[in-house]
């Protein structure tokens, strides 16, 4: 009984997915199911596509870029919320992790009004801080869970035999999270790259990612393309997904 | 001279004083142990020493120099932790080198110096394996090579073996011991343990609410602890609040009321000038109602009924009441005294102190 229930489960998340795939292989122009041939059409279709190409790239260097700012503000961050016991801690955590307690929509409009309407910043520019913004808080927390599992004695112990604060946390303490940091830089790399409610309002004309792109694509046309891309997308996700779970485990997900 | 002084040290934490105008010192090649309960300043002392802590007032001298300011790692101090605080992604060799290797020594001395470092403390073969790949007690002879092998000024330990089993424990202090003293290294330990302190230490100084309540030799400490609060602390189970005190005589002779007692003067004089008697449930002895107690043994005596009584094995421990309240008693026996039974409790003189 419990079984069937979870079978059901099972094909309640994963048919969707399933159908998805096998459509994407239709030879027709009109997205259906089951599919009436077997054609990889629409998967060359996606790099004949330029808008597919280009906002791919866009895509590729803003969650790059804004994953390299992240760590940047992020690292810092983690270190110094996980080492130090002092006064507005838990506020300062509180405001860390607040992107991802603010609904999407809301950030990507007060990004829009203020950066965008009020500071006149370039399209990139506020495309960037958006994402940055959206994955400093995984950033934050991956890293400082992986933080919570060292011993700060150790960097007592290489101030005792001599090295400076500096030397301590390059040599000492990054090497011991290194695993946290990769994590961390895959699982906001994933947030960034799939973001559609920050990106819909950061975006502009001649600039924009890819999922605005395949939400424009599907406005206008319905050939399997975009199912073609998401098989694609979904591979690549699973692909970051096993590589995280076999650095660091699932377990910080329910951490906390 | 001494090697190190705290001179009228403070230091606080969150807004509260932990040490206030501490003072301590130790002489050159001395293994000093900070023994107290926790919360008593101990471990504060020693991170101060370490560098670990910065003092609010006061100074730390070490051989000459002021080392207030001097950062921890310019300090040349050995620390070793609680929680032994290996680096976890480097091997043994290369723990025990991270040190030699920052003072910039060519690899071949490296290598002399760990290797020779792992044979003294029992850990040769065992070079490239990791940490989690050791026993807690192998862990910590890393710890204690990695602070030896850069040949510090100083050694520091903090509750080092408190994470061992008690077998293990006993085998590593030895095993400390031996190694402080083969290098004539000057060392800080600090323990909660008074048999750990006591058996390994030059010096013990008892610590309580920040202050030194005593600093001497463990022998003395365990026969004529200075204070109540040290006394309890080492085991001094029983007390008596005397109100009279004479000195003239052979014997101190102290009365309570009606009641007289002798204590025996310290050998070489110079006794403690309380009034609060100290004896351990081990040195009470326990007669049955009405036996012959000998000669000499006027007063030093008192009558009772047995409360409760238990079995510890190597003997039993009773809780007799009289009328000077509940006393401990440990005594080996034949025949144990049953509850109910009226005893007498004698204190022999030479084994009843005064502590302030």
């Amino acid at each position: 009984m419990l079984s069937l229930y979870t079978l059901l489960v099972f094909i309640f998340l994963l048919g969707p997915l399933v159908i998805i795939s096998i459509t994407s292989f239709e030879p027709g122009t009109v997205l259906k199911f089951p599919p009436e041939g077997f054609s990889l059409k629409w998967y060359k279709n996606i790099f004949e596509v330029s808008a597919f190409m280009e906002t791919f790239r866009t895509s590729i260097v803003i969650s790059l870029l804004g994953n390299l700012l992240a760590l940047l503000l992020g690292v810092p961050a983690a270190y110094a919320l996980s080492r130090y016991r002092f006064h507005g801690r838990d506020t300062l955590n509180a405001v860390f992790l607040s992107p991802v307690l603010i609904p999407g929509i809301v950030l990507g409009f007060t990004l829009l009004r203020y950066l965008i309407v009020v500071y006149n910043l370039p399209i990139v520019a506020g495309l960037l801080i958006g994402h940055t913004v959206i994955m400093l808080p995984f950033i934050i927390r991956v890293i400082a869970s992986s933080l919570e599992n060292f011993d700060f004695a150790v960097e007592e112990a290489a101030q005792s035999l001599g090295a400076t604060r500096v030397y301590t946390f390059f040599k000492v303490v990054l090497p011991n999270i290194r695993s946290g940091i990769l994590a961390a830089i895959l699982i906001a790399f994933l947030e960034s790259f799939n973001n559609v409610d920050i990106s819909v309002f950061m975006t502009g004309p001649g600039i924009s990612t890819l999922p605005i792109q395949m939400l424009t694509y599907v406005q206008n046309y319905f050939d399997p393309t975009i199912a073609a891309i998401s098989v694609i997308l979904m591979v690549l996700t699973a692909a970051l997904m096993f590589i995280i779970e076999r650095l660091m485990g699932f377990a910080y997900f329910t951490k906390r | 001279m001494s090697l190190l002084s705290l001179e009228h040290v403070s230091v606080a934490y969150d807004n509260r004083l932990i040490l206030e105008d501490f003072n301590l010192s130790l002489q050159k090649g001395q293994l000093l142990s900070l023994l107290g309960p926790s919360g008593c300043g101990k471990t504060t002392t020693l991170r101060l020493i370490a560098g670990f802590l910065n003092a609010e007032a006061g100074n730390f001298m070490f051989s000459g120099k002021d080392y207030t300011k001097v950062p921890v790692e310019k300090r040349n101090f050995g620390f070793v932790f609680q929680s032994y605080a290996l680096f976890p992604h480097l091997s043994v060799f290369d723990n025990v080198a991270f040190g030699l290797r920052l003072r910039k020594l060519k690899e071949a001395e490296v290598k002399k110096r760990v290797n020779r470092m792992l044979e003294t403390v029992s850990l040769g073969g065992f070079e490239k394996r990791l940490p989690g790949a050791l026993s807690g007690g192998q862990r910590q002879r890393v710890a204690i090579a990695r602070a030896l092998v850069i040949e510090p000024d100083l050694l520091l330990f903090d509750e080092p073996l408190s994470n061992l089993d008690a077998n293990l424990r006993v085998n590593m202090r030895v095993e400390i011991r031996r190694i402080q003293q083969e290098l004539g290294i000057t060392t800080v330990y600090v323990s909660h343990d008074q048999e750990e302190c006591f058996s390994i230490s030059d010096q013990v100084a008892v610590m309580n609410n920040g202050k030194i309540e005593q600093l001497d030799h463990p022998a003395n400490i365990f026969k004529y602890p200075a204070s109540e609060f040290v006394a309890r602390f080492i085991g001094f189970g029983n007390f008596i609040a005397f109100d009279g005190r004479n000195d003239e005589g052979a014997d101190i002779e102290l009365s309570r009321g009606e009641l007289k007692f002798q204590a025996a003067k310290r050998p070489g004089g110079e006794g403690n000038t309380g009034l609060l008697g100290a004896i351990r449930p081990d040195d009470l002895q326990l007669l049955g109602a009405g036996a012959d107690m000998g000669t000499g043994t006027e007063g030093n005596a008192l009558t009772g009924k047995v409360q409760v009584s238990t079995y510890l094995g190597r003997s039993y421990q009773y809780q007799v009441e009289t009328e000077l309240g509940v006393f401990t008693v440990n005594q080996e026996m034949e025949q144990p005294f049953i509850q109910g039974q009226q005893v007498t409790v004698y204190f022999p003189k030479e084994k009843l102190v005064l502590v302030q």
